[in-house]
């Protein structure tokens, strides 16, 4: 798995990964890293999302670092991206958890939020083919009563890992079907709840509060319910992720994030900057489309990958 | 969404037009924060290095900096820059040769391609009359195909039926095929989304392409993309010709740097900009306007405009007969605050509001926002006929019995019944002076303004109370609901109307 996993980041990433490199690379020959070099680091640093303040700083603790050369006197350019990879990975290390870690009561509800089409009913798909590897029964909730054919499409997602989904009206209230679907767990002793909420702009007032009573209702029948509130990010995004764990954690109180798209060109490095100002963990990451394409979140593998190691 | 780069420019250019003469290094300093600015709103890297080239060799010539007043020289050479970058004209859909044109969107997963289609057919059937198709050849999103047939039913345009296990090659014949025969004048092709790393994926566009020659082929994009916007753009035009860009979920609160990159990056304009997940939710995009936006001079145009098409002309005529006789009910009121949503809500009209920013936040800061409106709308509903013409009906157990109604408290009603007696009064004194004119007038008056209303002037920042008292007699009275608010701006003595959200989504 976990070599899965990389290699399938790795390629998303590759990218990035080349970019980083290509920074790098304006070393070549020189005995210390000069001006130009560090701007150079920066601008990839801040291509990959990083944000400007944290390229500007992980960029000058490069310069600070002494390095060894090479016979020709020269520093190694994989000497460099490796203090990289140290650097992003000192950052990240601390939100590194296991979706899976904090599953322990039962039923065990796990409510999905954020901005549209960042990946949520997808995720909510994945995440219950992996209880159903581990034999473990799922409810989904479709509290996604609003857009288009969206209870169709978590229908079709629960046929296909068998679990049962739960929905309400069009146009009905949200929390109500939450409500439902954790009621029915209890009564039929099912192991889990997916909750898959609407997509919102965290921009929006009202629908952050509908967010909000969707938890309050659901914890009328549990108190510590939902166990786990997680926000699914788009891979794409800019710096806006802040804005939206901002809003979400305020709204909810979020235990953890998951990052889509990770398969594509976006290299996800606000991440980075996510992981300095919020502590809220990272759970894993999502690098496909398919049911077996989601992926622990290794600090690790993301930074060196990022730093175009390996 | 272009409020927080707003917000970081304003500060910079406070620090600029505060000087006299300004030497090069006071120019470089200035541009190196406009360069953050843009970097955090997203704005790609190379577009960024691009804009400050521009704007230093522009902005350290001589004329500038001896000139008697450099900072706002410079801004105004940020300013032409801006618009330069997003693209100097509108540009419409090129959809009018043989029927029939095909228009096929494309972007990455999640990015909105699907509602887009809707809104597009919604806004060729509705406001150009056109007889339009739409197609899905999203055969691998669960249920993608499910949501563009309810989105084409509610836009009340034709969807080309599913037939199971067809490939997307092939419903795209069949498409163009059934838009031969129904006569259709435009067919829009909804396509799944694809990372540009996905070959396979990328090749079958590319098969699409060829298959149904596209007059427009627009590449759907999320406002809240960082710098991976260059990369796809790049990826998409130099695999098909891509004609134009949407821009989706700009009222979200991204700070707008992938409009920026978009068009440098595939020369092609930004055609269209989502604002909410309404099928109307579809705006032309101004990019001059977006420019001004950028600065803070607001957009006072478009609020016109928009204005214009939600204000039936006759509606307006009948509330100016009413008001010069100085009457406003609760009806009156009513409508009123319905216009106020068809507007986009007060978050719509405040954005398109020169130097409005900040005072938005006030506002929210005093829960005076669209949940406050949409709750004065159920205390209305709540009224009998009867009591909505005549207030003074509202005795105290009226008053109980309209608050439980509606899910509120009895000092929320009795808050909008005062707001509605000051407006009653207002109207009155308003009829009275007179010569406020038809909307025809209000309209040509503001047209022939400056586009640039105080560019410069170094006090645009502020909107004041008098600047929105003269807006509200220029949209001839009918926005009281922004007069009410404009007398309480000193104050800012907003009415605190708190509470349960209204139950209605959007
Ligand atoms: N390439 C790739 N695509 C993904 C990934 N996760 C989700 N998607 C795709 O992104 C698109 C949107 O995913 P959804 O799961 O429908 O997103 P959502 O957040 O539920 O969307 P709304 O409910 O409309 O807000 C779909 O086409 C998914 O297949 C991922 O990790 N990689
Ligand atoms: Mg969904």
């Amino acid at each position: 798995m976990a070599l899965n996993w990389f290699k399938k980041l790795k390629t998303g990433l590759s990218k990035s990964a080349s970019k980083v490199e290509g920074a790098i690379a304006s070393i070549t020959g020189k005995k210390t890293i000069d001006q130009e070099t560090l701007y150079d680091i920066e601008d990839q640093l801040i291509l990959a999302d990083l944000g400007v303040e944290v390229s500007g700083r992980i960029a000058k603790k490069i310069k600070d670092q002494k390095f060894e050369l090479n016979k020709n006197k020269g520093i190694e350019k994989t000497q460099i991206a490796k203090t990289l990879a140290e650097e992003i990975e000192q950052i990240l290390l601390p939100r590194e958890q296991n979706l899976y870690e904090k599953v322990n009561s039962k039923p065990h509800v796990l409510l999905l939020a954020g901005v549209n089409g960042s990946g949520k009913t997808t995720t909510a798909a994945k995440i219950a083919e992996k209880f159903r590897l581990e034999k473990k029964s799922v409810v989904l909730a479709a509290s996604d009563t609003f857009r288009a054919a969206a209870v169709e499409q978590l229908k079709t997602w629960g046929k296909r890992v068998g679990a049962r989904v739960v929905s309400g009206e069009e146009g009905g209230d949200s929390a109500a079907v939450a409500f439902r679907a954790f009621e029915l767990a209890k009564k039929e002793d099912i192991d889990i709840v997916i909750i898959d909420t609407a997509g919102r702009l965290q921009n929006k007032k009202d629908l952050m509060e509908e967010l909000t009573k969707t938890c309050r209702v659901v914890s009328k029948l549990d108190h510590d319910a939902p166990h786990q509130k997680v926000v699914v990010l788009d891979g794409t995004v800019g710096q806006n992720a802040h804005s939206q764990l901002k809003s979400f954690d305020e709204s909810i109180g979020l235990t953890g994030m998951i990052i889509t798209k990770l398969d594509g060109s976006a290299k996800g490095g606000v991440v980075v900057s996510l992981a300095e100002k919020f502590e809220i963990p990272i759970h894993a990451v999502g690098v496909g489309e398919g049911l077996d394409d989601l992926q622990i979140f290794e600090a690790s593998s993301f930074s060196r990958a990022l730093a175009g190691l390996d | 969404m272009f409020e927080n780069l707003t917000n970081k420019l304003g500060n910079v250019f406070k620090g600029l037009t505060k000087r006299g003469a300004l030497s090069e290094s006071d120019v470089e300093n200035a541009l190196k924060e406009v360069r953050t600015a843009l970097l955090e709103a997203d704005v790609a890297l190379s577009v960024v290095r691009e804009f400050i080239d521009k704007v230093k060799v522009r902005a350290v010539g001589e004329e500038v900096l001896r000139s008697v007043t450099p900072g706002q020289q410079v801004i105004k050479i940020v300013n032409d820059v801006l618009i330069e970058v997003l693209g100097s004209s509108e540009s419409e859909l090129l959809i009018d040769h043989a029927p029939p044109a095909v228009i096929l969107l494309v972007g990455l997963q999640g990015s909105g391609k699907t509602t887009t289609a809707g809104k597009l057919a919604f806004h060729l059937k509705s406001k150009k009359r056109k007889k339009v198709m739409l197609a899905s050849l999203d055969i691998y999103r669960p249920a993608a195909r499910e949501q563009l047939r309810i989105l084409g039913e509610q836009a009340e345009v034709l969807v080309l039926p599913e037939i199971d296990g067809e490939s997307p090659e092939k419903i795209t014949k069949r498409a163009m095929a059934a838009s031969k025969v129904q006569a259709i004048d435009v067919l829009i092709l909804d396509t799944a989304g694809r990372t540009t790393l996905d070959t396979a994926m990328m090749s079958e566009a590319k098969e699409v392409f060829k298959l149904s020659k596209p007059s427009e082929t627009l590449l759907v994009a999320d406002s809240m993309t960082g710098q991976d916007a260059v990369q796809t753009a790049k990826a998409f035009s130099e695999l098909i010709k891509i004609s134009g860009v949407v821009l989706t979920r700009s009222d979200g609160d991204a700070r707008g740097g992938a409009a920026l990159s978009m068009r440098s990056v595939t020369g092609c304009p930004i055609k269209f900009v989502g604002v909410s997940e309404k099928l109307d939710g579809l705006e032309p995009f101004y990019p001059d306007r977006a420019a001004g936006r950028i600065l803070d001079m607001g957009d006072v145009v478009s609020l016109v405009e928009k204005a214009a098409e939600t204000i039936a002309e006759e509606d307006a005529a009948q509330m100016m007969k009413r008001m010069s006789q100085g009457s406003f009910d609760m009806n009156d009121m009513l409508k009123q605050i319905g216009q106020l949503k068809k507007m986009g809500g007060l978050g719509g009209i405040m954005s398109m509001l020169p130097g409005i920013g900040k005072l938005q936040k006030q506002m929210a800061a005093n829960n005076f926002n669209d949940k406050a409106i949409s709750k004065q709308e159920a205390i209305i509903y709540s009224m009998t006929k009867k009591e909505r013409v005549n207030v003074s009906l509202l005795n105290a157990s009226r008053r109980k019995r309209i608050a439980s109604g509606s899910g509120t408290a009895v000092s929320d009603v009795n808050r909008l019944v005062k707001q509605q007696q000051d407006m009653a009064r207002m109207m009155k004194k308003m009829g009275k002076m007179g010569g406020l004119g038809g909307l025809k007038n209000m309209m040509s008056s503001l047209e022939g303004a400056s586009p640039n209303p105080g560019l410069g002037d170094g006090q645009n920042s502020v909107m004041d109370a008098n600047k929105m008292a003269e807006l509200q007699k220029m949209m001839g009275g009918n926005m009281p609901n922004l007069g009410n608010m404009a007398n309480r701006f000193g104050g800012m003595g907003l009415p605190g109307l708190g509470g349960k959200p209204s139950k209605k989504r959007r």
